[in-house]
């Protein structure tokens, strides 16, 4: 019998329901993907770029006094409005050239060790420290192994954890792993709204439960990575919004931006006496995770 | 019963059943494997351990505290690849009998008081989620409430992916509680087992006072595949094995398990100022008698302690 007009719909509208949740289920892993992309994108500002904006009077500092000097992390000391402070940043690199100079942005122990020599430098001279992340990870290699990586990671950590000094950060683009975390124990902590911050790169976490890196669209949209997905899992303090073309080439733009949001942060952050900031980031950390019981 | 990981049980006849060794592949009774320690007596190599082994190897008889018992993961992504991470956790519970890859809990090491922490690799591959992150501040709380050496056996691939950027917090958060340990002057000693990778490794694991490492145990912050893949080398003949890295400085020392109860314990007794010490520091602290009752440095009742195999009544705490 032929179904009369609003009657018999509810199959109809049933199917277009559950065709919509596919869909949605469908879309969703592009917009995480999309931002894996934009977040890695060339034309992304990096570190130094923003500190020409950010702190013209920058100077850069070298080296960790031990072994050598890693290009794959910029930092030094610079005012931004007349105060001065230490900036740290992975530095990815532009051109093919400056890229494998620095390693794309990979940091091997000597570059921890020089964020915490420049971090503690800070603390003896009551200077804030920023933090500018964007690195795919700390750089997998033999040599970086035996020369302690995982040491240098924590006890840069360690450091951050300690520190006097009120430290922020931004997730400028990626934020790969402990490469990343490495100079993200911060007071307060921002991200670009395209950039990512995961605990493993989309790529690695499909090859590992997919067996198959070409799961990676599926393993960005799994893993919750994006800045309102952090912001949701209260790891982050805020989102700085972009242009809506996205950033590339917006460095001035980008960096009146950041310089708002460190402003505020920082006149937070130094009406609290040293030891209770301490004390309130150690709270933030200790919060972090989900369990029951 | 001996968790036995890849070997292959061989039944023989009329009732002898022997195991293989995974790395010599030569069989040994599995009453010879527990009296070693779960080390094969043929060739040395150091089998992996369960967290409960591992507890009722270094933990005096009879003095097991469990400290975080009551946590249990969740999945705060709602988090699913070919399995969802509930069903993962699910299975990994139902095979180890553990609520998480982590056991943590007061105990004495040959009559030294400590808090000891220990990963179980079976467990989804000892991986650090929002429960081994908290079980481990809840024990490092215990260690400074107490004022208690900490003591942590790890084995973990690092951070656990299905629960994100949560996992990767846990490594600042356990960061972050070790400064309270600092701050009490209490001895933090790590025993490094195969494997420790990742975020254990680049965060708890390698900031003890003291880091111990079992023989040719896998050290290493990225894992073997990830670097050949990044530098298209192939990896060097024992790269980031125990004994490589006490090479290159990144370990204190690599102790065999028949040696490491009795080091661990000789560390504890050190590092709190020496046997003379230690005594006027217990005998004033009217607070906690219960290990003032131990008597020190009885070294043929260690002996004895480190002959006897598993014991049953912590495997009865794990139903």
């Amino acid at each position: 019998m032929p179904a009369l007009p609003g009657v018999g719909y509810g199959e109809e509208i049933a199917r277009l329901q559950r065709r919509l949740e596919e869909l949605r289920g469908e879309e969703s892993p592009t917009v995480a993907w999309k931002t894996v992309q934009a977040a890695r994108a060339q034309g992304r500002p990096q570190t130094l770029e923003y500190l020409s904006h950010l702190a013209p009077d920058f100077i850069e500092l070298h080296g960790d006094r031990l072994a050598g000097d890693d290009p794959a992390i910029v930092g030094g000391v610079g005012s931004v409005a007349g105060k001065a402070m230490v900036f740290l940043g992975h530095q990815k690199g532009r051109d093919l050239k400056e890229r494998q100079q620095r390693n794309f942005g990979m940091a091997r122990p000597e570059g921890y060790r020089k964020a915490q020599r420049l971090a503690l430098l800070a603390e003896r001279h009551s200077l804030p420290v920023v933090c500018l992340i964007d690195t795919p990870g700390a750089f997998p290699g033999v040599e970086a192994e035996r020369g302690g990586q995982a040491g240098a990671i924590a006890r840069t950590l360690q450091v951050f954890a300690g520190l006097q000094s009120p430290t922020v950060a931004f997730v400028i683009g990626e934020g790969g792993s402990g490469g990343a975390l490495a100079l993200g124990l911060c007071d307060r902590v921002f991200m670009l709204e395209t950039a990512i911050y995961s605990v493993i790169s989309p790529e690695a976490c499909a090859a590992l439960v997919w067996r198959d890196a070409s799961e990676a669209p599926r393993a960005a949209e799994a893993l919750h990575l994006t800045a309102p997905d952090l912001l949701t899992l209260g790891v982050i303090d805020g989102i700085i919004s972009e242009p809506r073309r996205g950033v590339a080439g917006q460095a001035r733009v980008m960096s009146r931006r950041l310089k708002r949001t460190l402003s505020s942060s920082l006149e937070e952050l130094g009406a609290v006496p040293p030891e209770v900031r301490r004390r309130l980031r150690r709270q933030r950390y200790l919060n972090l995770g989900v369990f029951a019981g | 019963m001996l968790d036995s990981g890849e070997a292959r049980v061989v039944d023989g006849p009329a009732d002898v059943c022997v195991e293989a060794c995974p790395h010599c592949e030569r069989l040994v009774l599995p009453e010879v494997l527990k009296a070693s320690l779960n080390v094969c007596p043929l060739c040395g190599y150091h089998r992996p351990l369960s967290a409960l082994e591992r507890i009722a190897q270094l933990a005096d008889l009879g003095g097991w505290d469990e400290v975080g018992s009551d946590l249990q993961p969740l999945d705060p992504l709602g988090f699913r690849d070919l399995r969802p991470y509930r069903d993962r956790i699910r299975a990994a519970q139902a095979s180890t009998g553990l609520r998480e890859a982590f056991v943590g809990g007061r105990c004495n090491i040959l009559q030294q008081p400590a808090a000891l922490g220990v990963f179980d690799f079976r467990f989804l591959g000892g991986s650090m989620g929002s429960v081994v992150g908290e079980a481990i501040i809840r024990l490092v709380n215990r260690a400074v409430a107490d004022r208690v050496t900490l003591v942590m056996v790890t084995s973990s691939g690092g951070a656990r992916m299905q629960e994100g950027i949560l996992s990767l917090m846990q490594m600042a958060k356990t960061v972050v509680a070790l400064e309270d340990l600092r701050a009490s002057r209490l001895p933090f000693i790590s025993v490094l087992a195969d494997p420790t990778t990742g975020g254990v490794l680049a965060s708890v694991a390698t900031l003890a006072d003291v880091i111990i490492a079992e023989p040719g145990a896998f050290l290493s912050f990225a894992g073997p595949r990830v670097i050949e893949q990044t530098t298209r080398e192939k990896l060097p003949e024992g790269f980031g094995r125990a004994e490589e890295s006490l090479s290159y400085g990144q370990v204190d020392m690599v102790v065999p398990r028949s040696e490491l109860k009795r080091r661990i314990a000789a560390l504890i007794v050190l590092l709190q100022g020496g046997e003379e010490t230690r005594i006027r520091k217990v005998g004033s602290d009217e607070k906690r008698p219960w290990w003032r009752s131990g008597t020190l440095g009885r070294t043929a009742a260690r002996a004895e302690e480190l002959a006897r195999p598993a014991r049953s009544w912590l495997r009865r705490g794990d139903s």
